[in-house]
C-alpha cells in the first residue's frame, strides 16, 4: 500500500458475483475497505464480504439499484459514514438484453442504457467531488470490446459501453490535474453468469483459445486502482485474449 | 476598520488561499487577475463553491460563476450571497 493514498474506501457495483466479486476481493487484498454493491443478490454480496473478512479485510454490503438515483445517493451516504470518502469506484454492474436492431424494444434499449450508462454516470457525478477534494481518486468503468467493435445482436449493449468509454475519457480530462484518474477496462469474452448463454465455440475466435476469467479482469482493475497507475487516465484497457488485436 | 470590511477581507483571504491551493501562483493572485490566466478552471470553481458552503453555509454552484472572469468578480459573486 502506498503512503500517498488517503483514507477512504472503494465501491464496486455489481460486486456480488462474476467480475465485480473478483474486483472486490482484489481491492480488499490491497487494503481498501470495500463496499460490495448489489441490486438483489444480497446473499452473494454477503458471501463476498465474508470472504474479505476471512482474509482480514474490511467490507460491507451496499444494496442499491444503480438506476435508482435516490438509492445511489443513500448508498453513498451510508458508505461515507462507514469509511469516509469513496476514493475508488468500479462501475461494474451491467446487464444485457440482446437482439438485432429491428427487434430491440424500447424497454430492452432503456434497461441496458440505464443500467450500463446512466447508472455509472450518476455514480461518477456523486463520487467525483470528494475525490477531487481528497486529491486522489480512481474511477474504473467496466466497458466491453463490443463498445469498439461490432457484435451483431448487441447494439444496445454496444452503445451503452461505447458511451461509458466516452464518459470515462471526458471525465478523465476534467479531473486529471487533481490526482483523480478515470479509465475503462474493456473485457472480451469472460466466463461469468452474464455470458453463460454464449456458445463455448466462441473460444475458437479468440487467439488465446479460451475465455477470460474474472480474476484476469480484476488484476487489471487492481492495477488501475493503485497509486502506481497515477499517470494512466482517459484510456481503455482492452483485456480480450487478443480477440480485437 | 468596520465589521463589514473585516468580513470582506476574510472572504478575500479565503478565496486567495483557496486559489493558491488550486495551484495558482501566489504572486499573481489579485482581484484584477483573470481566472483563466491563473489556470483556474470550472471544476476549481465548483470546488471553491463547496469550500464557501462549508465556511458560510451558502450553496454556490459552478453556474453561479459562469460569467465570472476575474478573481474580484468571483469574490463579488460570493460576497453578494454570503455577506
Amino acid at each position: 500500500m502506498s503512503d500517498t493514498r488517503p483514507d477512504g474506501c472503494a465501491l464496486v457495483t455489481g460486486g456480488s458475483r462474476g467480475i465485480g466479486a473478483a474486483v472486490a476481493l482484489t481491492l480488499a487484498e490491497d487494503g481498501w475497505p470495500v463496499a460490495v454493491n448489489c441490486r438483489t443478490d444480497r446473499e452473494g454480496a454477503e458471501g463476498i464480504v465474508a470472504k474479505i473478512e476471512a482474509m482480514g479485510g474490511v467490507a460491507m454490503v451496499a444494496v442499491a439499484d444503480v438506476v435508482d438515483a435516490q438509492a445511489v445517493e443513500q448508498m453513498f451516504d451510508d458508505v461515507e459514514r462507514w469509511r469516509g470518502p469513496v476514493l475508488v469506484v468500479v462501475n461494474n454492474a451491467g446487464v444485457r438484453a440482446d437482439a438485432i436492431v429491428p427487434e430491440i424494444t424500447d424497454a430492452a434499449w432503456s434497461s441496458v442504457i440505464d443500467t450500463n450508462l446512466l447508472g455509472p454516470f450518476r455514480i461518477m457525478r456523486r463520487a467525483v467531488m470528494p475525490m477531487v477534494r481528497a486529491r486522489f481518486g480512481r474511477i474504473i468503468n467496466i466497458a466491453s470490446v463490443v463498445g469498439e467493435r461490432a457484435n451483431a445482436g448487441q447494439a444496445n449493449y454496444a452503445a451503452s459501453k461505447a458511451g461509458l468509454m466516452a464518459l470515462s475519457r471526458t471525465t478523465a480530462v476534467e479531473v486529471a490535474r487533481r490526482g483523480v484518474t478515470v479509465n475503462a477496462v474493456a473485457p472480451g469474452y469472460v466466463q461469468t453468469e452474464l455470458t453463460s448463454d454464449v456458445d463455448p465455440a466462441m473460444s475458437r475466435a479468440i487467439p488465446a483459445r479460451r475465455p477470460g476469467t474474472p480474476n484476469e479482469i480484476a488484476a487489471c482493475v487492481r492495477f488501475l486502482a493503485s497509486s502506481e497507475a497515477s499517470y494512466i487516465t482517459g484510456t481503455t484497457l482492452v483485456v480480450d485474449g487478443g480477440l480485437t488485436a | 476598520m468596520t465589521q463589514t470590511q473585516q468580513t470582506q477581507e476574510k472572504l478575500e483571504r479565503l478565496v486567495f488561499d483557496t486559489l493558491e491551493s488550486f495551484g495558482a501562483e501566489p504572486a499573481e493572485i489579485s482581484r484584477e487577475a483573470g481566472l483563466k490566466e491563473l489556470d483556474i478552471d470550472s471544476l476549481d470553481m465548483v470546488e471553491l463553491g463547496q469550500i464557501i458552503e462549508e465556511e458560510y453555509g451558502v450553496r454556490l454552484t459552478g453556474a453561479d460563476f459562469k460569467e465570472t472572469r476575474t478573481v474580484g468578480e468571483a469574490i463579488d459573486v460570493i460576497a453578494a450571497r454570503v455577506l
